[in-house]
């Protein structure tokens, strides 16, 4: 009998050891995502189904912010620049920010909100009501209709929506500076276009294809994990919306170095 | 003895634990072809714990149990999806699939593993199943317009669009009204008799077992203690607890 309790005795602490187990178990998960993506049957229509409701039913939110942050942005930086006479600087200014950096965020953190929420939500309503169950023991992959269909579907249209956040925001910082200086939309884009080079919208794409990918990918593993009844479901949508920001966070932090280290090699 | 001599599932000395709870403590069953055999027992006995392990969605400590001649536990995933094509597993809250509508979520299993069916030929076999569990005007309807009753219904149809040979139900009258519970126990008499299934039927409510079971096992403490016919299970009650199972019920009734 002391020998079962020992056993049972923590490696290290409870807390530390659900930590490490936790991370075992999403390794896993990611790891079963990488094998069962290539495989058929491939779940080509709820991809689009899903990619629709991702895409299109986020518009509304996305350009609202997008163009909220392009016009806040433009008139908060506009005295700087007016102080070292440099206010015809601004859409370079704007457009280096927008497409490096706020563009991608924004969009990242707006989706891990409304969409990594209801993702884990969706799944783990359907994880505690049996549904998931009900695919299983009708000889269907629940795993790929309901995971890989998620995950592919926030992968792509994640940097579908950075574009176009990039592109309102811009359209916000136009009107704008048109408000102040009358410049002319074409005069306006062109410098937006000469700031930028194509390692920012490369790196901008990559990013946010992986900002996509983790926001599926944590909505669809807290959602597929949880437990405990519709408690159970409150507490996977919050903690997929808190483990997608911060690891978007971190990601964001690792790409910037990445991308300064080969601007300056 | 309601069915054949030929055993469809066989459970040798089950043992299933989840952490310090033992749950089944060495359950032996058979369940021969064409029966209707009950499990009945008090609310977290391990009754659901077993059907669920003879689908696959859980696995057991030790023992063994076979399904159709393959022994669950050993097969891989193709084979076991292979096997349960063969068996109906009717959910205690129906698990219908919220965001699809009754012809989708009837679809959703047909269209995964039968091939080359025509989508005239899905309609048809979606509204005759649905006209045999007495539901033809819902097939466009989503499941939160649908009562409790009918929920099970669609999820019983549902089970039974792949055409299995063995169904288990799992609590099928839990949370419904006496006359809705009554008319589940027909459909789960009229299934037998028209799709030629051999049923589980886990239940705590004993008119749902006296009028569905050939066959009553009473799992107590994670063991059958006692099985065979109603009358025989409950008239000569040995064991108190058995007795009392019966007396709860009926003073509840």
């Amino acid at each position: 009998m002391a020998e079962e309790k020992d056993d049972k005795k923590p490696f290290l602490s409870k807390k530390i050891d659900k930590f490490f187990t936790g991370l075992a178990s999403a390794y896993r998960f990611v790891l079963r995502f990488f094998k069962e993506v290539f495989v058929p049957p491939y779940e080509l229509k709820e991809v689009v189904q899903q990619c629709y409701r991702i895409g299109v039913e986020s518009l509304p939110l996305i350009s609202l912010t997008g163009f909220i942050v392009g016009i806040v942005f433009t008139n908060q930086s506009r005295p700087s620049l007016e102080e070292f006479g440099a206010a015809s600087w601004l859409p370079s200014l704007i457009s280096i920010a927008v497409v490096r950096a706020m563009g991608p965020l924004v969009t990242a953190l707006i989706a891990a909100g409304k969409v990594g929420s209801s993702i884990g939500a969706e799944i783990g309503s359907m994880k505690v009501t049996e549904q998931i169950d009900a695919m299983e023991v009708s000889a269907t992959n629940p795993f790929k209709f309901l995971v890989v269909s998620r995950v592919l579907a926030t992968t792509f249209m994640i940097p579908l929506l950075v574009m176009y956040t990039d592109f309102v925001a811009l359209i916000g910082s136009f009107l704008s500076v048109n408000s102040k200086e009358l410049v002319s939309m074409s005069t306006f884009f062109v410098q937006v276009f000469e700031s930028i080079s194509f390692l920012d919208i490369f790196s901008s794409v990559i990013k946010s294809i992986l900002f996509g990918f983790t926001i599926g990918m944590v909505g669809c593993y807290k959602g597929y994990n949880s437990s405990k009844g519709t408690e159970g479901v409150g507490r996977a949508a919050n903690s997929a919306v808190v483990i997608s920001m911060f690891l978007i966070f971190i990601e964001e932090l690792l790409a910037l170095q990445i991308v300064n280290a080969i601007r300056t090699w | 003895m309601v069915g054949t001599e030929e055993k469809v599932v066989e459970v040798r000395n089950l043992f299933k634990s989840f952490g310090d709870l033992k749950v089944l403590q060495g359950v032996d069953l058979d369940l021969h072809k064409g029966e209707n055999l009950v499990v009945l027992g008090k609310s977290g006995s391990g009754k659901s714990v077993l059907i669920k392990i003879m689908v696959g969605l859980l696995k057991q400590d030790s023992g063994s149990m076979i399904v159709l001649g393959e022994d669950v536990a050993s097969l891989g995933v193709k084979a076991l999806n292979k096997l349960r094509l063969n068996i109906g597993f009717s959910f205690q809250n129906s698990a219908l699939y919220d965001s699809m509508t009754v012809r989708e979520n009837m679809e959703f299993p047909l269209v995964r593993n039968v091939k080359n069916l025509t989508r005239k030929e899905i309609t048809m076999k979606i509204e005759e199943l649905l006209d045999s569990v007495g539901l033809p005007q819902s097939i466009d309807q989503m499941p939160s317009e649908l009562s409790g009753g009918q929920k099970k219904r669609i999820g019983v149809a549902r089970t039974l669009i792949l055409e299995p040979e063995i169904m288990l139900y799992d609590e099928p009258t839990a949370g419904l009204d006496p006359i809705t519970c009554i008319d589940i126990n027909n459909l789960i008499i009229q299934i037998r008799e028209q799709y030629n299934t051999s049923s589980i039927v886990i239940t705590h409510d004993l008119t749902c077992a006296k009028m569905t079971g050939d066959r009553q096992a009473v799992l107590l403490d994670g063991q059958f203690k006692a099985q065979g016919s109603f009358e025989e299970v409950f008239a000569g009650a040995e064991d108190q607890r058995v007795k009392s199972f019966y007396d709860y019920n009926f003073i509840n009734s």
